[in-house]
C-alpha cells in the first residue's frame, strides 16, 4: 500500500483549514494507513505550523530551507521530489498553489494526476475512483485514477468536512537534509496586496451580487438601482469584473473578496466553487437564474427562475411601494 | 519573440444548458454551441500585444479534429500568423497528460521562446500548461495577470493567488505560463475578419509528423481516466418560489423582511 501525505498550505505560522481537510480525504482512500504531513518554509512561522499539526497528523515532515520561506511552487516542486517515496500519494489543496505545483509535479514523479477532487469513492486493485465536476459544477464525472507509480491529488477546499478523528500526538520529523540545493528560473519578487475601492463589501450586511447574467454594463445600473431601494451594496462575480464593468474590490471569491452578509442575492451567477468560497458565514441566499439547472441553486436557500433583467426592476419598485422611508428615490415617495 | 498558444473548443456554457446525454457517457452535445475557450483567448490577446511591443509571431495550436479549425481561424483572425491542427486517432482518449506528450513533441519540432495556455477549460482540470513546462524542463507560472518584457530573455509577470492580491516574479525564458481572465481586453473579431482568413490553408500534423510515442498518448496511457457524467446530488437545494412574478415578488418580500433583507 502506498504511503499518503498531505501538503499543507501556511501563512503567517497558520495552517490553512485543508490542513485538517485532506486526513479526511486519505481515510477514503486507504481507512487504515496514517497520512503524513509535509510542510516546507523557514524560520519560526514554520516551526509553529509543525507544531499545531501535531494534534491532527501521527507524523509532520518538516523541510526548512532559507529560499523557501516564500511558498514558490517551483522550488517547492523539486524539494517534495527529494522526499517523497516513488509511488506515493499526495495530497493538495486544488487552489492558487496547487494549480502552480500539481501538474507539474505529477510528471515529475512520474504519478497519475486527478485535479480538483471533490470525492473518493474507494480504491479497486490499482484504481482510485473520484468524483470531479466539470462545465462550472453543471455536472459531475467519475475518474478512474492509476494508483500503481502514485498519484498526485487535488482536493477541493471545504469538499471534506473534518470528522471528530481520535487526536494523534505527532512527531516533527525534520528532512531538511534531504534536500539539496534549491535554485529555480522563476524568482519571487514581491506581493502586491488587492486594491480597496469606494466600497467595503466585506462589511455590508445585504449584497445585490450580479454575474455573467448582468449581460452588458448598462445593465449594472438595474442592480445599482435594486441596492439603492434596499439599501444594500452591489457586488459581482468575476467575469464582471474581467469585463471592466465593476472594480476588482467588488469580486466575491477565491480570488477576489470574502463577504460575510445576513443576506446574499445571487443574480445571474451560476455558482462556481471559486465564487462560493468567498461568501462566509452561512447567510440567507437568494438565487435569480434563467437556467433552472444552475448550481447556484444547489446551495442557495430560495430561487427564482427568472430573467434578472426583468425580475430586479420588479422587485426594487417593490420594495420603494412598501418602503416608507424618506429620502429613497422613486415609487413616488420622492 | 516566437510565442505558441495552446487553445481549445469547448461548449459555451453562458450560451448552452449543460445536459447528459441517455447513457451518461457524455454530455449531449447535438445543437451545442462551440466558442475558443475563454482564458485561451485572453492568452492569444496577450501573445498578440507582447509581439506588437517585442516583434516576433504568434502561432496558435490546437489538439483535436477538424472540427476545431475554426477557433483557430478565429483566433487568427484576431491576428495571430498562423494556426495549427494536431490530429491523430491515436490521441483519443488522452488524460492531461497525453495531451501534453502531443504539446511537447510539436514545440521540440519548431522553435518558441513563449508558450501560453489558458488557466483551465470547461473540464476546470488546469492541467496541460503545468505538464507541458515539467516535460519540457521549462519554467512555469499559473494564474498569470500581468506580462513585462525584460532585457535579457527574462519576463516580470504577475500572479494572481487568495484574495486578489498579485505576486510579482522574474521568470526566464523560454517559459510556459497559464493566463488568467481579465488580463487584458481581447480585441473584438468580426464576421468580416473571419471571411479574410477563411480560405488560409491550416496545416494538420499526426503522431508520425511529431513523433510521437503511441504508448505515450490515448486511452492506454491515461492514468487518469473519465467513467461517465452524472447530475450531481442536489444538496440541501433551494426553495424553488413558484407562481407569477408578482406573486414570487410577494413571497421574496415578506422573506427578506424576515432575512433583514431590507434595511
Ligand atoms: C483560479 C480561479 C479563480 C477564480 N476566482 C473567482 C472569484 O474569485 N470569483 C468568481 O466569481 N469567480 C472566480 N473564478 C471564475 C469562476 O470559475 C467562474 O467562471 C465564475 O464565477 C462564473 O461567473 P458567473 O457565475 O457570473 O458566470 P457564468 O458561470 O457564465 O454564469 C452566468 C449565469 O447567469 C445566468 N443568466 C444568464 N443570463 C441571465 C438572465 N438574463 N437572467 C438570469 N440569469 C441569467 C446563466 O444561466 C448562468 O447560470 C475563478 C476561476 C479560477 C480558475
Amino acid at each position: 500500500m502506498a504511503r499518503i501525505f498531505a501538503y499543507i498550505v501556511h501563512k503567517s505560522g497558520v495552517a490553512d483549514d485543508t490542513a485538517v481537510e485532506l486526513p479526511v480525504a486519505a481515510r477514503k482512500i486507504y481507512p487504515e494507513q496514517p497520512c503524513t504531513a509535509i510542510v516546507t518554509g523557514w524560520g519560526a512561522d514554520l516551526d509553529q505550523v509543525c507544531e499545531s499539526l501535531r494534534g491532527t497528523y501521527r507524523e509532520v515532515w518538516k523541510i526548512a530551507k532559507e529560499p523557501l520561506a516564500y511558498p514558490n511552487a517551483e522550488l517547492i516542486r523539486k524539494a517534495l521530489q527529494s522526499v517523497v517515496p516513488a509511488g506515493s500519494i499526495l495530497l493538495v489543496p486544488h487552489a492558487h498553489f496547487g494549480v502552480d505545483l500539481s501538474p507539474g509535479l505529477s510528471i515529475r514523479m512520474n504519478a497519475a494526476y486527478v485535479p480538483d477532487v471533490l470525492d473518493i469513492e474507494g480504491v479497486e486493485g490499482e484504481w482510485l475512483k473520484a468524483v470531479r465536476q466539470e462545465f462550472g459544477g453543471q455536472v459531475s464525472t467519475h475518474i478512474r485514477c492509476n494508483l500503481s507509480t502514485g498519484a498526485v491529488l487535488n482536493i477541493r477546499p471545504g469538499a471534506f468536512r473534518p470528522s471528530e478523528a481520535a487526536p494523534a500526538t505527532g512527531q516533527v520529523v525534520d528532512k531538511s537534509a534531504e534536500v539539496g540545493a534549491l535554485t529555480s528560473r522563476r524568482r519571487y519578487l514581491e506581493t502586491i496586496a488587492a486594491e480597496t475601492g469606494d466600497v467595503d463589501i466585506t462589511r455590508q450586511t445585504v449584497l445585490v451580487s450580479i454575474g455573467r447574467g448582468i449581460g452588458e454594463q448598462e445593465n449594472v445600473a438595474i442592480a445599482e438601482d435594486l441596492a439603492e431601494a434596499m439599501g444594500a451594496a452591489v457586488s459581482c462575480s468575476r467575469p464582471v469584473v474581467d469585463a471592466k464593468w465593476m472594480d476588482r474590490s467588488r469580486q466575491v471569491g477565491s480570488s477576489g473578496q470574502t463577504v460575510r452578509p445576513k443576506v446574499y442575492l445571487a443574480c445571474g451567477i451560476s455558482g462556481s466553487f471559486q465564487h462560493l468560497a468567498g461568501i462566509k458565514g452561512s447567510p440567507f441566499i437568494v438565487a435569480i437564474n434563467k437556467n433552472p439547472k444552475a448550481p447556484i441553486f444547489r446551495v442557495a436557500d430560495v430561487g427564482v427562475v427568472d430573467d434578472i433583467l426583468e425580475f430586479l426592476p420588479a422587485l426594487a419598485s417593490k420594495v420603494r411601494e412598501e418602503s416608507c422611508v424618506p429620502g429613497k428615490r422613486g415609487g413616488g415617495h420622492d | 519573440m516566437e510565442i505558441l498558444v495552446c487553445a481549445k473548443r469547448v461548449p459555451d456554457t453562458s450560451e448552452n444548458e449543460i445536459q447528459l446525454n441517455g447513457a451518461g457517457t457524455d454530455i449531449e452535445r447535438d445543437d451545442m454551441v462551440y466558442s475558443v475557450n475563454e482564458p485561451d483567448n485572453y492568452a492569444v490577446e496577450e501573445a498578440l500585444q507582447i509581439v506588437a511591443r517585442t516583434g516576433g509571431n504568434v502561432t496558435v495550436v490546437t489538439v483535436g479534429g477538424e472540427d476545431d479549425e475554426e477557433i483557430l481561424r478565429r483566433e487568427m483572425a484576431m491576428g495571430a500568423t498562423r494556426g495549427v491542427l494536431i490530429s491523430d486517432d491515436t490521441f483519443n482518449g488522452s488524460d492531461g497528460r497525453g495531451i501534453a506528450a502531443v504539446l511537447k513533441a510539436f514545440v521540440q519540432t519548431e522553435h518558441y521562446d513563449l508558450i501560453l495556455t489558458g488557466v483551465q477549460a470547461e473540464d476546470g482540470c488546469a492541467q496541460v500548461g503545468g505538464m507541458l513546462a515539467a516535460m519540457l524542463d521549462y519554467p512555469f507560472a499559473s494564474l498569470v495577470t500581468s506580462i513585462e518584457v525584460l532585457e535579457g530573455r527574462k519576463l516580470k509577470i504577475g500572479r494572481e493567488i487568495e484574495g486578489g492580491s498579485k505576486e510579482i516574479n522574474a521568470i526566464d525564458l523560454p517559459c510556459v505560463l497559464s493566463i488568467q481572465t481579465g488580463i487584458n481586453e481581447p480585441r473584438y473579431v468580426g464576421m468580416r475578419g473571419i471571411r479574410q482568413v477563411a480560405s488560409v490553408p491550416i496545416p494538420t500534423l499526426g503522431a508520425s509528423d511529431l513523433g510521437v510515442e503511441p504508448d505515450a498518448v490515448g486511452e492506454v496511457a491515461a492514468k487518469a481516466r473519465r467513467v461517465d457524467y452524472f447530475v450531481p446530488p442536489a444538496g440541501k437545494g433551494a426553495d424553488m418560489l413558484a407562481g407569477s412574478r408578482e406573486e414570487v415578488i410577494d413571497k421574496m418580500m415578506e422573506l427578506l423582511k424576515a432575512k433583514g433583507g431590507l434595511n
